[in-house]
Formats: structure tokens, C-alpha cells, sequence
């Protein structure tokens, strides 16, 4: 069962002098399991199009499921669609506000009014997949720790509500190279476990590593859904959009263009490696 | 130039961000500031201007020190900041009113602050954007901006906290061209913390950080030879030197001087 966008389209303060369409008839599903990613320049519609994934925003026309239930102002499966479809904002770490980290994890799970006994287990599970020591955080403030901690402390929060479908708003920015790399194979281990990934980004090297498939979307509009080699292979068109390829890509490109004959959709630094060995050492 | 000598800063018994930083920075220069999240990169920039004072040891800004309160002002006016989300740095509805507000505030006359607004959003190449409402702009935009507004003031040093994190691509080079232009065409004197190693090669210099302190200290290609010690300073090295490492692990002895995508082509496609 898949999150399903159906023909949605959304403008903020419609019928008024300050209406700004946002969404034009976007049309995409997220299917369980799956690790997507989600690229556009800054104002393309990405916040816009994830706040509907979990009943934030509501289209004004066109219409969302989430596994079949449909999101509806007041509707009643509202609660339910909002615990499993985990949205996490930037800098989520401004959200933190409990004295400690195990508090601030548990505060999610409360609300859903489980047992202690659970809530307990639910922490210790969320904090274990953000590699969050238990005993060595449980009692730290969250005001204490390092940028990528407190992040990982926020991501915890989330997935202690044990969602289905776990969406990030550049889970990466502003960490340095260590603790982006940390929350990058985090992600990457959370789904192999069978948890779905939206990854929104504006680092092409990021979601070239770990998305399947890429989203594009440009004013508003779904212009590329397809598999991530397949997206990247369109250099120029993502170029006038403000959008990027990987800089591996970009390098094979430029060798390609200068006679060597290397295939261009590479997405890593090994596979840029393999490839550049494999003709230079036939050549 | 900057001149900081032995500057200690502590927040408070436990926590001593910098200890004990040198460094000194010439009139002109392009510096970048690269390490880990907590290694004092921000604390430092924040002494450039005053906005935090030593706990002990000197920051002086041609010639001015920032513990001295009647050189305090000058001071911030010489050493413009701009830092990371846009949106927290602009003030006003039009960008032309944006850009104006520090100069106001310096109370200098209409008549100048006009041509200082001008010069100052042609520099960034927003002069056609002057009359447009500031949240309708994209976040490369709003830093230009935000960077025009420090212009109008004519500092000498331009300090930026990772200006870009939170840019698409196309805002990220718009950022990276306006400031180039800056250091190169009217000599501003750039400090640029950045996590993005593939700015940090664009610099004539970079300083690494680590627990308070400069580890290293060079050409961006006496630094990113080392992808070793970078590594383990949690930092990242270009993809071209990335490669570069790569190929020679493979036995292909390429320069280790490369440092962009750009100058490993023409050395593989001689």
C-alpha cells in the first residue's frame, strides 16, 4: 500500500491579491519500502509537496491516501495517517525541547497513549537505530550535544512513532562531512529494514548514493520520476532548472566530451573509479 | 589585515571553544575555514567582529582591537558577517530598503547611501531586483543580498559562516561568484567557513580546525594532498583528489596537485 498523490494542486492564500500556486497538478506514489529521492530549487514545490503527504497541507484540488485512508481536514483517520507517514523538518533540532534526550524521544509515543512498559522499548529502539547510545544519552541534555546528535536525538523522535514512511527535509545541511556521512548510512540501514525514504536534498551527491528512483520538481510540477541514472542522464535539462548532477558524473562527462570513452551514468566515486581503470587500462 | 595572537575563548568552566589561535591574514586574501561541527570555526569568526570577545589573547582588524570600546564601532563596520539561513538576516520588505539599513544606521548621508546601495547591489548583481519584495526572492538571491547589505557599509573583510548550507545548486554558485568578485575586484578581504571542500578549493588558502585550535594551514593543495589526515578529521576531500587517490592506489601516477574535476580531464585526456 502506497502514499498516492492524485492529481493534486495547491496555492497558498487562494482567492486573495497574495494567491502563490504552489502545486500543479502533481500526480506520484511513494510505494512501502522504497528510498525516493526529491530534488528542486529552492521554491520549487518540495515543502509543499511533503506537507501533503501527511495531512499538513490539503490539496485544493486532486486528492491524497496514505495506504488507502484519505487525508482530509478532520478526518478520521488523520491521527493514524500522521504517525505513519514521519515527516522531518530542517534543522529539527530547533524542535527539541525536553530536559533530556530519552524524554524528548519518548514525547511522540506518549501522545499516541501506549503503555510505559512500550514507550520505554519504542526509545531505546529509536535511539539504537540513530546509533545513540542509550545509557551514555538517556540522561544528557539535548542542549548539550554536537550539531549531528541533536539531529539524530530529532530523527529518534520520529521514529519512535514507528512510521511506515519516514520523509526528511535536507536531514544534511549544515552538518559537516562526518555527521552528514553518519545520518546517510543511517538512512541507508533504517531502509533495508523495510522502512520507506523520501529524501528531500539539494546535494545531487547525497540522493545519487542512496535514492533508487528521483522525483524532480520544477514550478510546481513533476518534470522527472524515474530511476536515479536515468533522471542524472538529463545534465542539461537539470542545469536550467538551478538543479545539479553528482560531481563524479559531471567528471565523466567532461572526459567523455575530451575522447575518453567512459559510459557517463556513474553515481559513485568506485563506480567513476571502475570505469575510468577499465578504459585506461584497455586503452 | 588581520592580526589574533594566543586567542583563548572560553563559554563557560567547561567548555573552552579556542584555544589558543594564531593567525594572521593579509589585506586581499582568500581564506577558508574548514573543520568539524564544534571545532571552533564559528566561534572564531565571531571574534573578527566583536560579536564575541577573547577570554584572553588580542583580535585586531587593521590595527583596530576588539577589546578596546572606542575602536569597537569601527570595527564592525570594517568586518561585515553574513551567516548561514537567509531568511534571519534580512530586515526589510524591498531589497533596496534591505540593503540600505546598515548604512542608515551608520548615518550617512541620503545622498551617499543611495550611491552605496547602488554600488553595493551591483556588485552582487541584484541592481534589477532593487524594488522586489525580499521573501518573493530564492535563497541564492537573499544572500546576495544579505551580502550587499554588509557592501553598502564598505567593510574590508567579509566573513561568511557557511553561507551556502542551505542553497540549491544554482544559489550555491551565485554565492561563490559574487564573493569571488568581491575579494578579486575591490580587494575585500574574505574569511569562508565552509563544509563544502569543493568551495574550499576555490580559496588561496585554507586553515583547518579541530578542538579549538589550527591544526593545518596552507595552499588548497598542501591541504588536500593529506586525504589521510582529512579523513580522519572527519573532513572530506574534493572528488578530483578523491579520484586522484584512487587512480594511484591503482598504480596511475597522477599529480597530486590536482584539485578540480576540470584539471584531472586534460591530465587523463592529455
Amino acid at each position: 500500500m502506497p502514499i498516492v498523490l492524485d492529481h493534486v494542486s495547491f496555492t497558498y492564500q487562494p482567492d486573495t491579491p497574495f494567491a502563490a500556486p504552489a502545486l500543479h497538478d502533481v500526480s506520484i506514489n511513494i510505494r512501502s519500502g522504497q528510498f525516493v529521492g526529491l530534488i528542486g530549487h529552492t521554491g520549487s514545490g518540495k515543502s509543499t509537496l511533503i506537507q501533503h503527504c501527511n495531512g499538513l497541507l490539503f490539496p485544493l484540488a486532486g486528492q491524497v491516501t496514505v495506504d488507502g485512508m484519505p487525508v482530509l481536514p478532520k478526518g478520521k483517520d488523520l491521527k493514524e495517517i500522521r504517525r505513519k507517514v514521519g515527516l522531518v523538518f530542517q534543522y529539527p533540532e530547533q524542535q527539541l525541547f525536553e530536559e533530556n534526550v530519552a524524554l524528548d524521544v519518548a514525547f511522540g509515543p506518549k501522545t499516541l497513549g501506549l503503555e510505559d512498559a512500550e514507550i520505554q522499548r519504542r526509545v531505546r529502539w529509536a535511539m539504537k537505530m540513530v546509533d545513540l547510545e542509550f545509557a551514555k544519552f538517556k540522561d544528557a541534555s539535548p542542549f548539550e550535544l554536537s550539531g549531528g546528535e541533536k539531529r539524530r536525538v530529532a530523527i529518534a523522535g520520529v521514529l519512535a512513532m514507528q512510521p511506515k514512511y519516514l520523509i526528511l527535509d535536507e536531514p544534511c545541511a549544515g552538518l559537516d562531512p562526518g555527521g552528514r556521512e553518519e545520518i546517510l548510512d543511517q538512512l541507508k540501514r533504517l531502509n533495508e529494514k523495510g522502512l520507506a525514504i523520501v529524501l528531500v536534498s539539494h546535494s545531487m551527491d547525497d540522493v545519487a548514493r542512496l535514492a533508487k528512483r528521483l522525483i524532480v520538481i520544477h514550478e510546481g510540477a513533476v518534470v522527472y520520476d524515474d530511476q536515479v541514472r536515468q533522471v542524472f542522464s538529463k545534465a542539461k535539462e537539470l542545469a536550467d532548472m538551478g538543479l545539479d548532477v553528482p560531481a563524479v558524473m559531471k567528471l565523466m562527462m567532461l572526459l567523455k566530451e575530451k575522447g575518453l570513452d567512459v559510459r557517463q551514468s556513474v553515481l559513485s566515486a568506485e563506480e567513476g573509479q571502475e570505469e575510468i581503470l577499465r578504459v585506461l587500462n584497455h586503452a | 589585515m588581520i592580526e589574533i595572537k594566543n586567542l583563548h575563548y572560553q563559554y563557560d568552566e567547561k567548555m573552552e571553544a579556542l584555544r589558543g589561535v594564531d593567525l594572521f591574514v593579509p589585506e586581499g586574501q582568500f581564506l577558508a575555514i574548514v573543520g568539524h561541527n564544534g571545532s571552533g570555526k564559528s566561534t572564531l569568526a565571531m571574534h573578527l567582529n566583536g560579536l564575541l570577545l577573547p577570554s584572553s589573547g588580542d583580535v585586531t582588524v587593521n590595527g583596530l582591537n576588539s577589546k578596546n570600546p572606542s575602536e569597537f564601532w569601527s570595527l564592525r563596520q570594517q568586518v561585515g558577517m553574513v551567516f548561514q539561513n537567509p531568511d534571519n538576516q534580512l530586515i526589510a520588505t524591498s531589497v533596496e530598503e534591505d540593503t540600505a539599513f546598515g548604512p542608515e544606521n551608520l548615518g550617512m548621508e541620503p545622498s551617499l547611501i543611495r550611491r552605496q546601495v547602488d554600488e553595493a547591489l551591483m556588485t552582487v548583481g541584484m541592481e534589477a531586483y532593487k524594488d522586489k519584495a525580499v521573501h518573493l526572492l530564492s535563497g541564492g538571491q537573499k544572500q546576495r543580498v544579505a551580502i550587499a547589505g554588509i557592501m553598502a557599509m564598505r567593510p574590508k573583510v567579509l566573513v561568511l559562516d557557511e553561507p551556502t548550507a542551505m542553497l540549491d545548486p544554482r544559489g550555491r554558485n551565485e554565492v561563490m561568484n559574487a564573493v569571488h568578485k568581491l575579494n578579486r575586484e575591490e580587494r575585500i578581504t574574505v574569511i569562508y567557513i565552509t563544509h563544502m571542500m569543493e568551495e574550499a578549493v576555490t580559496a588561496q588558502r585554507v586553515v583547518v580546525m579541530e578542538e579549538g585550535t589550527i591544526v593545518m594551514d596552507g595552499a588548497p593543495v598542501e591541504i588536500f594532498n593529506q586525504v589521510e589526515e582529512l579523513k580522519r578529521l572527519r573532513l572530506d576531500v574534493p572528488l578530483a583528489v578523491e579520484m586522484v587517490y584512487r587512480l594511484r592506489k591503482h598504480g596511475f601516477l597522477l599529480p597530486e596537485s590536482i584539485l578540480t574535476i576540470e584539471e584531472l580531464a586534460v591530465e587523463l585526456c592529455p
